[in-house]
């Protein structure tokens, strides 16, 4: 699984997930709303993990409980074999070493761009203030942000935003980056350099990557692992592993073996959506 | 990285016209010029109005009794020499000051308070929406008794007129605050003091400023009548409401109407203050 992420033989980061037998119910005294019954992952080091299915499947709840951001009520969460919540401790402490990325967009906009990568090393204390900043605008111009590095995220593109949103969550030296439909809702054309972009920032820093999509073409393109996800509750239904080789660029989108592992992942998904559709018509009625 | 690079921006090129001085935008900004007509008309049907009513005869409603905009021009170049009319404005400048900053000095930081800390909001919150409803005029009669003198009565009407509009906009502000902010600094490290230094108060900021355009304007509806209720009597005098009172007892509609137009006059002008320190203090508006 290994071998063509780090081609170079370096040492992999670390940032292994394993998520055990996970259960999530929603207002467990209540209505009793199961999100998430027992769902089980291995993320190596360094893997791109895409997690596809239909809306309001629980995706994002085991984005949360993963980032800290809302409690489980089963199993556990492993980062690196250290345990970040399980029976004992529900809710995992909030770390700079899982980062999300979230839907809409999170940068500050009281603050320019630079000020934005900077945030993150300037309240952990990691430099000084002008360090921090001066690293900031070098990371920014790592990407190609260099010249809208003192701009507001109001004054510049949603592309631009997003992917100084990816530098910003980057420059923490994060294991895990937890991306949550990053690119939802953008055009063909921008979500296309977007995702050249990241895989570019992927493999500067080989960080693990939970990345959560609609777009069953992107998942493959982007992903080491595709986990297509049932519709509520959430479970694993299929697991796909993809060996394209990398780098990837966009040649990669018109081969023969990307055609086909669509086509795997297509059945899988398009069985779910429907159910997922049904259901929603369902709770309509 | 071809990909990415060739996003960058280029340098924007070189002007291709002279930038034009303010004077000269304006002049050629067609608002401006619907804007003039605008006052200019409303000038002119109110003088055709009064002259209806002066040179013809004519008994027309509202306007027979309105001193045409001439004879208010020149009660106001007659006013405009007395000291007494600009100590009118330095004594309702004042009060208003005075309420509108102890409001914003208390204002802010309870409202705060009331966001951030759920305890301090069961506690506080109860009294306070029982005590808003209540309308500003209504302490005047209980603000004369309890405080020693006159100005502290005004000054303490004016400054609850803010209070409860200022309070309100910076507690919708802060619990509106999008969670995914709170969040995105959480996961990157911030302690309580950067989460409310960083992020709720540079995230309040712009209803901060919302409460303050709000809260002037109530400022000045509040010292204006507290002014005529109270300060038409003894030691504190003054002030452009007692102004307007006074001329009223006098029988000069024509230096009510200066009065009044005062007033506005002064509105827009601490509006426009509050806009321009709300443009400096978050550049990031600007954008918009």
């Amino acid at each position: 699984m290994q071998s063509h992420l780090n081609p170079a033989g370096a040492a992999p980061s670390k940032g292994a997930i394993s998520i055990r037998n996970v259960t999530k119910v929603y207002d467990p005294d209540g209505a009793q709303v199961m999100a998430v019954d027992n769902c089980s992952m291995e993320i190596a080091p360094g893997e791109v993990c895409m997690i596809v299915g239909p809306s309001g499947c629980g995706k994002t709840t085991l984005l949360n409980a993963i980032a800290g951001f809302h409690s489980i009520t089963g199993g556990e969460i492993l980062l690196d074999g250290v345990p970040l919540c399980g029976a004992k401790k529900p809710l995992a402490d909030q770390g700079s070493d899982r980062i999300v990325v979230f839907q809409n967009g999170a940068l500050f906009p009281w603050k320019t761009l630079a000020e934005n990568v900077a945030y993150g090393p300037m309240v952990q204390g990691r430099w000084p203030k002008a360090e921090c900043i001066e690293r900031a605008r070098t990371a920014l111009q790592e990407a190609g942000l260099g010249a809208v590095a003192d701009k507001y995220p109001g004054e510049v593109s949603s592309g631009m935003a997003r992917r100084a949103e990816i530098v910003r969550a980057l420059i923490n030296e994060p294991k895990v980056l937890l991306l949550d439909e990053p690119y939802r809702a953008m055009d063909a054309l921008t979500k296309q350099i977007m995702h050249e972009a990241l895989l570019e920032m992927y493999d500067r820093t080989k960080v693990t990557i939970y990345f959560i999509t609609h777009d069953l073409e992107e998942a493959i393109f982007l992903g080491d692992r595709v986990y297509v996800m049932t519709t509520r509750p959430c479970r694993v239904k299929k697991v796909i592993d993809i060996n394209l080789p990398r780098p990837r660029d966009y040649h990669t989108l018109t081969s023969e073996a990307f055609r086909l592992l669509v086509q795997e992942a297509d059945e899988a998904v398009h069985e779910e959506a429907i159910k997922a559709f049904q259901a929603g018509e369902r709770e309509m009625a | 990285m071809s990909a990415v690079t060739t996003l960058e921006p280029a340098a924007p090129p070189p002007p291709a016209f002279r930038r034009r001085s303010k004077l000269e935008r304006t002049l050629s900004n067609a608002a401006f010029w619907r804007g003039l007509v605008g006052l200019l008309a409303f000038l002119l049907i109110w003088q055709a109005g009064g002259f209806l009513h002066t040179s013809l005869g004519l008994e027309v409603p509202f306007f027979s009794k309105l001193p045409a905009p001439t004879a208010v021009a020149g009660a106001a170049s007659e006013v405009v020499v007395q000291s007494g009319y600009w100590m009118s404005w330095v004594e309702s400048v004042k009060r208003v000051m005075a309420g509108f900053l102890i409001a914003q000095l208390i204002g802010i930081p309870f409202g705060l308070a009331l966001a951030v800390n759920r305890y301090f909001r069961d506690i506080f919150f109860p009294p306070f929406e029982i005590l808003r409803p209540i309308p500003p005029l209504a302490w005047v009669p209980a603000a004369l008794i309890f405080w020693p003198t006159n100005e502290m009565s005004i000054i303490f009407v004016t400054f609850l007129g803010a209070f409860f509009t200022i309070v309100i906009n910076v507690l919708g502000g802060a619990r509106t605050i999008d969670v995914r902010y709170l969040r995105a600094a959480q996961s990157m490290g911030a302690n309580q003091w950067h989460l409310f230094s960083r992020i709720i108060l540079p995230g309040t900021l712009p209803s901060i400023f919302t409460g303050a355009a709000v809260g002037m304007g109530i400022t000045w509806n509040v010292v204006l009548a507290a002014e005529m209720v109270s300060g038409g009597g003894s030691q504190s005098g003054g002030g452009l409401g007692f102004f307007i009172w006074s001329s009223y007892m006098g029988g000069s509609m024509e230096h009510i109407i200066v009065g009044m137009i005062s007033i506005g006059i002064a509105g827009y002008l601490s509006s426009a203050l509050i806009r321009v320190i709300g443009e400096r203090v978050m550049p990031w508006r600007r954008a918009f």
